[in-house]
């Protein structure tokens, strides 16, 4: 899986309030949901992400309430991946639940150029850009399983269908 | 090998997978917990797995918390799918506006959590479970999805950080305190990928409303989750709440720490967290004569009797500054109605406080108490993130009920003995 796009930057301790405001935690439609992303932080965020673009982040991304909202308004307004130098747990885990791929990769993080093309293979593990790279470990076990399958409800729906007992 | 209390309560629930630090192991719980934010989209993900059923009905909880009572149409219809799946599954525990209240105290208050017990809860505030000796692992909707239709999850072994509590907190100091001092001292990511176990003589000064206050905030230090020691406190707290008693699980001596940090209690003080992070811990002192245009006294932890008796300790015979909005939300109703009886919610409203329905409310920006642009108020709830009550613009101090109450007669901030030391009372 290859995903390239423009970079954009955040800083640390990004919550999932500023993510998505609990105001619109009525919405559960990922475009609508979209259109609000980040809009407690910069209200413009939402109009600059070109479908593919990949986010940039500090330490601690992601940190907070445990909205899944927040995955679905980033990936609304076209984030294709996310490059941090460290994630929140149930951040990291909703994310990959529904296929948003959360690379844990600090110095990349810390490198990658705002407003420049990047480039990320998460199979092989590495991350391009302007003729840099950084390499970070493919996922592994049950995370590499729901990003394969497309996200942790088809996961879990081949694993009821097949009878076996999901997880592990 | 010697375990730490996470590691026991673990390995006791676990199904497949080593417990060690760093392993992942397949985990069941005793009670799975969704609201009505997080419900609704696992209601969804759990019918696009294909599911049919759910693992037990008796052992999951619904509550309506978040925008109870509903607010508008929107929030009104996830209130209505709440409780339709709560009926086509046939769950024992469904709690709607008027019979429950917020979550992680209602589940405590009904005698679903205790001693060695996992909660696994769709909101990041299920670690409050840790103040009962028990592990509340927080999570998102489509993994809690999962568990509703599974009755399982995988999850990464955390290592542990002990916390090694000793003393008695003086006047003023609460559960609060000992937490916003841990998480200033530790910073916002302090315990990433760990859990956190508080344990030491200093336990026993802390009733059961103290630890929850202290348990609740594990997450904005960014633990997985954490637990306390459980003691004689706990152990006959557990009748008092409907269950039946159950030893508690406790630390192996020589059990293996990733770090060790002592909180002396009788060295705090009353800690305010600045915005627009919770670590931002400062003194009273630091911060007095800030202005605050709402005092918020509510939330999962901190809208217990304990709190609400404080504050009416401080209210009692005085009055809100004029230019302040004071809102006090019990955390359940059964809350509410003790304050009733006790007389506390007439000493609030004749202070000049609004007194709501339990409700997340305003603590998380949903509605009962939103901020404009620009202003400032001092609540007692676990997140002054930017804009987390509002507008972006406007500014959360997170304090104990004392120091909320204080600054609601004050109209800023104060030590609340410069308050309580007024015999003449309203200070506006
Ligand atoms: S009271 Fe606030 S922190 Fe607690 S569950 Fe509700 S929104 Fe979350």
């Amino acid at each position: 899986m290859s995903i390239a796009g423009r970079v954009h930057r955040v800083g640390d301790h990004v919550d999932t309030d500023v993510i998505l405001p609990g105001r619109y935690l009525t919405l559960r439609d990922q475009a609508a949901l979209g259109m609000r992303c980040f809009e407690g932080l910069d209200p413009g965020f939402a109009a600059r992400i070109a479908p593919g673009d990949i986010l940039a982040a500090g330490r601690n991304f992601g940190c907070g309430s445990s909205r899944e909202h927040a995955v679905l308004a980033l990936r609304g307004a076209g984030i294709a991946a996310v490059v941090a130098e460290s994630a929140a747990r149930i951040f990291f885990r909703n994310a990959i639940n529904l296929a948003l791929p959360v690379i844990v990769a600090p110095e990349a993080a810390r490198a990658l150029a705002a407003g420049e093309a990047a480039e990320i293979d998460i199979a092989v593990g590495v991350i391009r850009q302007g003729g840099r790279e950084w390499r970070f470990p493919p996922f592994q076990g049950e995370v590499a399983a729901i990003i394969a399958a497309g996200g942790l409800a088809a996961r879990v729906r081949a694993t009821l269908a097949s009878g076996a007992a999901p997880g592990g | 090998m010697q375990r730490t209390i996470t590691e026991k309560i673990l390995a006791a629930h676990a199904l497949e997978g080593e417990v060690a630090p760093g392993a992942i192991a397949t985990i069941r719980p005793d009670v799975v917990l969704l609201n009505d934010v997080s419900g609704p989209l696992a209601f969804s993900q759990f019918a696009a797995m294909g599911a049919t059923r759910v693992f037990d009905p008796e052992r999951i909880v619904l509550v309506a918390d978040h925008f109870a009572p509903a607010k508008d149409v929107e929030s009104a219809e996830q209130l209505r799918l709440t409780a339709r799946f709560a009926e086509q599954y046939g769950l024992r525990h469904h709690y709607g506006p008027g019979r429950g209240g917020i979550e992680h105290t209602l589940i405590a208050e009904l005698g679903l959590v205790g001693h060695g017990d996992i909660v696994f809860g769709a909101d990041s505030h299920t670690c409050t479970a840790g103040a009962f000796n028990a592990l509340g692992i927080g999570f998102g909707s489509s993994d809690l999805a999962a568990a509703l239709a599974t009755g399982r999850l995988w999850l990464r072994v955390p290592a542990t950080i002990r916390v090694e509590l000793t003393g008695r907190p003086g006047r003023f100091v609460s559960g609060k305190d000992v937490i916003l001092e841990l998480i200033r001292r530790i910073g916002s990511d302090g315990a990433l990928d760990a859990a956190l176990e508080f344990g030491g003589p200093g336990v026993a000064a802390l009733p059961m409303d103290a630890r929850m206050a202290v348990a609740n905030m594990a997450v904005e230090g960014g633990a997985d989750w954490c637990v306390f020691e459980g003691d004689a406190t706990s152990l006959s707290d557990m009748p008092a709440r409907g269950m039946a008693p159950r030893p508690p699980v406790l630390a192996d001596a020589g059990a293996v720490y990733a770090r060790r940090i002592a909180i002396d209690l009788d060295a705090l003080q009353p800690v305010v967290a600045r915005p627009p992070s919770p670590a931002n811990g400062a003194s009273v002192e630091e911060l007095a004569g800030t202005r605050v245009d709402q005092v918020y006294v509510g939330n999962c932890a901190n809208g217990t009797i304990t709190d609400l008796r404080q504050v009416a300790e401080v209210l009692r015979g005085r009055q809100v500054a004029r230019h302040v909005r004071m809102v006090v939300v019990p955390a359940t109703q059964r809350i509410w109605r003790q304050a009733l009886a006790e007389g506390l919610l007439d000493i609030f409203a004749e202070a000049g406080a609004a007194v709501s329905a339990p409700t997340c409310g305003a603590c998380f920006g949903g509605h009962m108490g939103i901020l404009a642009a620009g202003e400032v108020a001092l609540a007692t709830t676990n997140r002054n993130y930017r804009g987390r009550m509002g507008h972006p613009d406007s500014a959360v101090y997170l304090a104990n009920a004392w120091v909320a109450a204080a600054a609601a007669v004050a109209g800023e901030i104060v030590p609340p003995e410069q308050v309580m030391g007024n015999a003449a009372g309203g200070i506006a």
